[in-house]
């Protein structure tokens, strides 16, 4: 089947099987091997993507089913040669260690922090609760993503300042 | 005026990850991420029963289904002598399945086709002809003289009984138990858990049919000592074997062996001489591979009225699976498993083992710990847990009592071993403090007066790691021993390549870090090389803690290898003798006048362009390193938890973690191994279990069965250090990726243990869920 997805803003066509998983999509027909497989079963959230800015695990879809939508993966976050500042968040309060599972909580957080850019430890974590680490315990990962909320907060501030 | 001297970011500073930069991005390299041209794909068909004999395998109708290169069998790997392979427990195992099958899951052949999507398709045309037999699940039926033998392909075996092994005084034990006031006993079953590293296993064999060179992308934790064993094992020549490791999602043990997928893959790869990609679903990798504990122990210790240690004994049943594939030391057949008597000044121990083979699979490994250590530590904590309970003492108070002493250190225990430093009560008085341990005792006595149920547990543990001195550390033959080279360029930058392999813990910064602190370059500016056997140096790899105790040793010493021809060097630029030079913090200096000095990035120009005469140039050393003695971290966990009388759910409130790791080299990076240790070891606690029912199917197949703790399960920690370096280590560290998951699950349940313990409650085998914390309220008020 032809489908045409928008992949981290780029307009994408495929030629694919029907049953073709969407992270394989992304994986090999895309080349886009930051999003990653760890379970099969929708129980690790290794394959998190954003789908039209709401995070999905992506071996549990069809490509197919992604015809005509949006999707963002870890490839996506930066912008303008610059880093996202979840990713630098994460970087910084060390919440990755083998970073299996970092492009997926990345994309998570980054999505939380559009909807609720102060979370609480709660919120993250429940935010989180579909995705396994099993290398940080979740602690920095909790840290990492109220740094980057209070980080992009900052940012706001500073651009308002320099417009008014 | 001396020269301005930038802080070396050395040992102690918290820098942050080199290796962040590509994972952030999405542009790290795992094993999956890896394409070659002309790269094939192979699916493997696993044994849907736990024990049968195989009447034939029918390959034709998989053969011709379009896309599909060969289907092999166990018949065409025999047809090269591969259908069976030695364990690293010098045992075999079935490459592919001929005879029989063993366990469920068990490899019987294997698809090799264009696409993953048609080797997949292609397994389900295999027809196997199967004829089911009893199926022996636990390791007592395995024993029994009327149970199966499952291992009718060996012919010197007559039943299902491996191994018997001791350690320790047994007439000294008895003579202790003889005088004993009070004997405590314990038995119970750490039972059988999966590492579950997030990535799961697999390989990109590439075989040259044109140079024979073999090139094999692997999920190692270990890449060098996986080159020599497949030259050992296939015959190939080691020169033409590359194993490289890149990116390693997680592994805790469960990269370590060499799994039946790798040889399939290879002999694939050489047989049709195009790469070959095999990677594991999540199933296969619960399944098949290494899984860890599965003991089943007996305890006892005994002691005086006033709470005296005085014997230990413990005698333990190793449920092994099919075949005795464990990952460990050669002569210690039940792991380090003889550490267990702890923390604690114990007079006499007696330790034995026996081992059996059951239908279930094989590889014990250590799930995060130094082969068995998580075992022992648990049996002993839980055991003076109990003893206080029997005597009236307070839990942490008999553990003071007969704590070794900070002044008994190097320390002889009974079984064996000679710990190196340790202040294990200075580490119980920090955590007791930390938690707030006398008014959490008041709150216990309170609730309980209300009703309500808390408890609190303590587990002091020492840990062993850092294998091994050659005399009685190896594998297959091989001293576990460790490699380092180091390269200073012209311009003072370096190159570090070392046998230890990443795989989330941080060795570009951490080893760059060693080598900032003995010769002065900033880690930034030095490369460290690992997961490529072609462009590192022999040795053992990264398991058992083991990277920090020996490769990072050699790393030390290496850097020391250096700096001492650096000074020869700096003499020559300052125009002074070698024995005037004086060295700190990356700058040479002549004794007794201080504005003298040079650099070592100017050393490092100089060793290329301005050497004395007479002196070989360049800046390069090479070391290996054989530990003295192995390293001892230690710690306090203390956790405190309410448990609901009416549900048997138990829920943390806090979870303080004490850690004596010698010397931190960076604080974070030890903090987040802490974090993700206690993580581990609550999931153990908890909730992970690979069960069997009595048929040997496994009930732990996915992760919807063998759970995980999330985010939303996992406690709070809080973090607390001492630090006592290990006296016979180059820079005092001891290691630390495993200490919390060695302490922390006796913690847990000690903690839940405690808040039952008054209804007479002495035991709940793991994982402690809230069914069987339920289960033993009512028993113990007469209910259910």
């Amino acid at each position: 089947m032809q489908i045409t997805v928008t992949v981290n803003g780029a307009e994408r066509t495929a030629d694919v099987e029907p049953r073709m998983l969407l992270v394989h999509l992304l994986r090999e027909e895309l080349g886009l091997t930051g999003t990653h497989i760890g379970c099969d079963t929708t129980s690790c959230g290794a394959c998190t993507v954003l789908l039209d800015g709401v995070p999905v695990k992506s071996c549990t879809m069809f490509g197919v089913q992604a015809d005509g939508r949006e999707v963002t993966t870890v490839e996506g976050l930066m912008s303008n040669g610059t880093l996202h500042p979840i990713q630098a968040a994460f970087k910084e309060e060390h919440g990755l260690q083998c970073g299996f599972c970092t492009p997926g909580m990345m994309l998570t957080g980054a999505a939380l922090l559009k909807d609720n850019p102060t979370p609480s430890d709660d919120d993250v974590r429940w935010a989180i609760s579909g995705q396994i680490c099993r290398c940080t315990g979740y602690m920095n990962i909790v840290k990492a993503v109220q740094a980057a909320g209070r980080a992009m907060a900052a940012e706001t501030a500073g651009a308002a300042g320099v417009t008014s | 005026m001396a020269t301005e001297v930038e802080e070396i970011r050395g040992l102690g500073h918290s820098v942050k990850r080199k290796e962040d930069d590509r994972f952030i991005r999405g542009k790290g390299t795992y094993i999956d991420d890896i394409t070659l041209p002309g790269m094939l794909h192979m699916a493997i068909l696993r044994s849907p029963f736990a024990h049968a004999t195989i009447n034939s395998i029918d390959t034709s109708r998989a053969a011709a289904l379009p896309g599909v290169v060969a289907v092999v069998t166990g018949e065409l790997m025999a047809q090269h002598n591969l259908a069976w392979m030695p364990t690293l427990s010098y045992d075999t195992q079935a490459v592919l399945a001929t005879d029989k099958v063993r366990f469920q899951g068990q490899e019987v052949a294997a698809v090799i086709a264009e696409d993953p999507y048609i080797a997949q398709d292609a397994l389900e045309l295999i027809d196997v002809d199967y004829e089911p037999l009893e199926a022996i699940v636990t390791p007592q039926r395995a024993l029994e003289a009327d149970a199966p033998i499952i291992r009718s392909d060996k012919g010197d075996q007559k039943d299902n009984h491996i191994f018997h092994w001791e350690a320790g005084d047994k007439e000294a034990t008895d003579a202790a138990f003889a005088q004993a006031d009070v004997v405590v006993s314990l038995d119970t079953l750490y039972p059988r858990s999966h590492p579950s590293p997030l990535e799961t296993c697999g390989c990109v064999a590439d075989i040259n049919p044109s140079t024979g060179q073999a090139t094999i992308y692997m999920t190692t934790q270990a890449p060098t000592l996986i080159r020599t064993v497949f030259a050992l094992v296939a015959g190939l020549p080691e020169e033409k074997i590359r194993i490289v490791s890149p990116d390693i999602g997680g592994g805790f043990g469960n990269k370590v062996p060499v799994y039946p997928g790798y040889v399939v893959a290879t002999a694939a790869s050489l047989l049709i001489g195009r790469p070959v990609k095999w990677i594991e679903d999540r199933t296969e990798n619960l399944i098949s591979t290494g899984f860890a504990r599965d003991y089943h122990m007996h305890g006892e210790l005994a002691l005086k009225h006033d709470g005296t240690m005085l014997g230990l004994r413990a005698s333990l049943l190793a449920d092994e699976g099919a075949f005795f594939a464990d990952a460990q030391p050669t002569k210690f057949k039940i792991g380090l498993f003889h550490i267990v008597s702890g923390s604690y000044d114990l007079p006499a121990a007696f330790v034995s083992g026996d081992g059996a083979y059951t239908n279930k699979a094989p590889g014990g490994v250590a799930y995060r710990c130094s082969f068995r250590v998580t075992e022992a530590s648990y049996l002993i904590e839980r055991l003076v847990q109990n003893a206080a309970y029997e005597l009236g003492m307070d839990p942490a108070e008999i553990r003071l009592k007969n704590f070794i002493d900070k002044d008994q250190f190097p320390y002889a225990s009974p079984t064996g071993f000679v710990y190196d430093s340790g202040d294990y009560h200075r580490a119980m008085e920090l955590a007791r403090e930390k938690i707030g341990y006398a008014e959490l005792r008041k709150e216990q006595e309170e609730a309980r007066a209300q009703g309500k149920l808390y408890g609190i547990g303590l587990a002091s543990f020492t840990e062993v790691v850092g294998a091994g001195p050659h005399a009685d550390y190896d594998i297959l033959g091989l001293k576990m021993n460790d490699g380092a080279e180091l390269r200073i360029h012209p311009t003072g930058k370096a190159i570090l390549k070392i046998s230890v392999q990443t795989q989330g813990q941080g060795h570009e910064t951490t080893f760059a870090q060693i080598v900032a602190s003995q010769i002065g370059i900033q880690p930034e500016d030095i490369k460290v090389v690992h997961g490529d056997s072609d462009a590192t140096p022999f040795g053992l790899g990264t398991y058992a803690s083991r990277s920090t105790p020996v490769s990072g040793a050699a790393t030390a010493m290496v850097a020391r290898r250096v700096r001492e021809k650096a000074a020869k060097i700096a003499a020559h630029l300052l125009e002074v003798a070698e024995e005037d030079i004086e060295y700190a913090e990356g700058v040479f200096s002549v004794k007794g006048a201080p504005d003298k000095t040079t650099k070592i990035q100017d050393v490092a120009m100089a060793a290329y362009a301005n050497f004395p005469d007479g002196m070989e140039p360049g800046l390069e050393a090479v070391y290996y390193y054989d530990p003295p003695n192995l390293t001892f971290p230690f710690g306090t966990y203390a956790v405190a938890v309410e448990v609901d009388p009416d549900t048997g759910v138990w829920t943390v409130r806090r979870m303080v973690a004490v850690d004596d790791c010698g010397v931190r080299i960076n604080p974070m990076i030890v903090d987040g191994q802490i974090h993700g240790g206690l993580t581990e070891g609550f999931g153990i606690a908890a909730m992970e279990q690979i069960a069997f029912d009595d048929q040997g199917n496994c009930l732990g197949s996915t992760f919807m069965d063998y759970l995980l703790p999330t985010a939303w399960e996992t406690p709070r920690f809080e973090l607390h250090a001492t630090e006592t370096p290990s006296p016979h280590h180059p820079i005092g560290a001891k290691g630390v990726g495993e200490s919390a998951t060695v302490g922390s699950p006796a913690a847990f349940v000690n903690a839940v243990i405690d808040a039952v313990a008054h209804m007479g409650i002495r035991n709940i085998d793991m994982p402690v869920t809230s069914a069987k914390v339920w289960d033993a309220i009512q028993a113990a008020q007469g209910g259910a």
